[in-house]
């Protein structure tokens, strides 16, 4: 049984069809990218993934779960983790903090307890703590663990958000163009993360990606959407060599 | 400069930092505690004020600061503290089941001020949790309004314009209402709230008060329930600033709604943006400021012309110039200032003015709000 699958999925906004009757399947452990020209709504349709925006039409399902209408705080701990297209950190804040907000999802302790700091709040801390550094192990970010959001490049912070996603212990991550303002070696440590993340640690990985070379190096499938539809679907190859999606591309 | 070297989780999650801490805040606490022995009484008084201001500072620094909520209404949670106390400690409230009304001691009062203020919070917290920036400012401004007028009109609680006498406290012989024992009083509950304030940014929830600041749509991503942490938020600094009102009320002996104008709030909001909003040391500073300003400028007035000392308005125009030179110039108040100087002597002699240059984020705007 596939892992999240989208049926008939729309979204208008006022008379702009932003998503147009999508439907697509993800298996477990696969990297399953959407590409397309700008304002075909790929981001739209992360923003309906995780809930920010309530689809017009159409149903989203998660693990056997119907996640069409869970509130969107929920959908962290059901497992769904996501990235943003122009970083969405906490600048005024460490990466540490950063990271640990990540573990939010996972807190259990009551706020009575929390102004008191318990023995058993601290005993948490520290648990999430030790998750937190195992990303960060991951990730190399030890050199950057105390330092502000604000003071960190940019390829750093995309780094840190990726990192952050992780933290929830996800099964599905969602990144939005995960190689956008990247130098080309950025670019390649971030192909072999996304690589990792789906074999070593054996998340599912959805993206949206514009870089094809990072595309074909790290996806199993990918789908194509043009204003909002669905234009084609299959592996890297068969999606670039698609008549159609050339004709998207490049005119004709 | 002092490098730590970390061995243990627990160090970042420890309150000292470093043996330093201990060093000076003992100092700090034995000033503290010391003082009362030595100063005189409008001194102990001033104090005293000090750390009242401090903690209603405290409350709307956990709301303003942490979670980037802008309240111009919160001389209405300081004024139901304030009237809750002295109706409880004074007339007493009527109960169904008693002859008379009946008078509570404080160590039940005063929580129950708290609890009163927090519950206004939540009552304004729930309809403006869509509200951000100026416009959650002009429904908390609304807000506080409603409670000036309700504190004038319902007279049968509040007396209205005549004022309420507040009772002083008793515990046996000793006036716990006044001088040395008050200040005690106050000291001690400032530095409850301060520590129950860094337990709480320590914890999940703080955590989550400061992603809501900085990026409301991926603190939701990451499982923060907006509605409730806002809520929270809005109920912890209403009960805290609530309490601080509670005692305001003992330290002035006598209630009337003008003491909890719109421009109480506006001073409480120039406290925590001139002390250094995003910051508990801030809040202190920004008590120290607004409690020091209209003594500073009762000397300065004698210094003046006339034409210009007696003009009314003087103290609002001077405090809005000071706020607004403040952020333009040191958008993080005193305690950016404090950071500054603590740096150079760190640094001595390498001190680099640029450590502290503000860059331009071209990403994003700025999101302290």
């Amino acid at each position: 049984m596939s892992l999240f699958k989208a049926e008939n999925l729309a979204i208008n906004f006022g008379g702009v069809k932003a998503v147009d009757g999508v439907n697509f399947e993800i298996e477990k452990g696969e990297c399953f990218t959407i590409i397309g020209p700008n304002g075909a709504g790929k981001t739209t349709i992360f923003n309906l993934i995780s809930r920010i925006y309530d689809s017009t039409d159409g149903t989203m399902t998660f693990d056997g779960q119907d996640i069409t209408k869970v509130p969107p705080h929920a959908i962290a701990s059901l497992g769904i983790a996501r990235t943003f297209q122009n970083i969405e950190l906490f600048e005024h804040a460490t990466v540490l903090q950063n990271l640990l907000v990540g573990r939010h999802c996972h807190s259990r302790t009551g706020l009575f307890s929390e102004l008191a700091f318990l023995p058993s709040v601290r005993r948490a801390e520290v648990a999430h703590r030790e998750k937190v550094e195992e990303v960060i192990d991951f990730l190399d970010l030890q050199h950057y663990r105390e330092s502000l959001i604000s003071n960190l490049p940019y390829g750093v912070r995309k780094v840190v958000e990726l990192g952050r996603a992780l933290c929830t212990e996800p099964k599905l991550i969602l990144l939005d163009e995960p190689s956008s303002g990247l130098n080309v070696e950025e670019t390649q440590d971030m192909s072999f993360w996304i690589d990792d993340i789906k074999k070593d640690l054996g998340i599912t990985v959805l993206m949206v990606e514009h870089d094809m070379k990072l595309v074909s190096e790290v996806s199993d499938h990918v789908l194509v959407l043009n204003y909002g539809r669905m234009l084609a679907h299959g592996s890297p190859q068969d999606v670039q060599n698609d008549p159609e999606v050339v004709k998207a591309y490049l005119g004709e | 400069m002092r490098f730590l070297f970390k061995t243990d989780y627990d160090q970042d999650i420890r309150i000292a930092k470093h043996s330093g801490y201990y060093w000076s805040y003992g100092l700090l606490l034995l000033v503290v505690i010391a003082a009362p022995f030595f100063l005189e009484s409008y001194y102990i008084g001033q104090m005293t004020q000090l750390y009242i201001i401090a903690i209603a500072g405290v409350g709307l620094m956990l709301l303003a600061g942490y979670t980037g909520l802008v309240s111009l209404g919160h001389a209405a949670f300081f004024g139901i503290g304030a009237y809750t106390e002295a109706v409880m400690t004074g007339n007493g409230i009527p109960l169904p089941f008693m002859d008379e009304p009946m008078v509570f001691s404080f160590l039940v009062s005063m929580p129950m001020a708290a609890i009163f203020a927090a519950l206004a919070g939540v009552v304004i917290g729930i309809p403006v949790l869509r509200l951000t920036g100026i416009y959650l400012a002009i429904a908390t401004f609304a807000f506080a309004i409603v409670i000036e007028e309700v504190l004038s009109r319902w007279e049968s609680v509040t007396n209205g314009y005549t004022g309420l006498l507040v009772e002083s406290l008793y515990v046996g012989d000793l006036e716990l209402s006044d001088g040395p024992p008050f200040y005690f009083l106050c000291l001690g509950l400032l530095i409850l709230v301060i520590l129950m304030s860094i337990n709480l940014l320590r914890s999940p929830t703080g955590r989550a008060m400061m992603a809501i600041r900085d990026s409301e749509i991926s603190a939701q991503s990451m499982g923060v329930n907006l509605a409730r942490v806002k809520t929270t938020a809005f109920a912890l600094s209403a009960g805290v600033t609530g309490l601080a009102g509670a005692l305001f009320a003992h330290k002035l002996g006598f209630l009337s709604p003008e003491s909890f104008t719109v421009f109480q709030s506006l001073e409480l909001l120039v406290l925590v943006v001139v002390g250094g909003i995003g910051s508990l040391h801030g809040a202190i500073f920004g008590a120290m400021f607004v409690l020091a300003l209209p003594q500073g400028l009762a000397i300065l007035k004698d210094y003046l012309p006339t034409s210009i000392a007696e003009t009314p308005g003087m103290e609002p125009f001077i405090f809005g110039l000071i706020l607004v030179l403040v952020i333009i110039f040191e958008p993080y108040g005193i305690y950016g200032r404090w950071l500054k100087i603590k740096h150079y002597f760190q640094m001595f002699p390498v001190y680099k003015r640029a450590t502290f240059k503000r860059q331009k984020a071209y990403m994003k705007s700025e999101r302290l709000k």
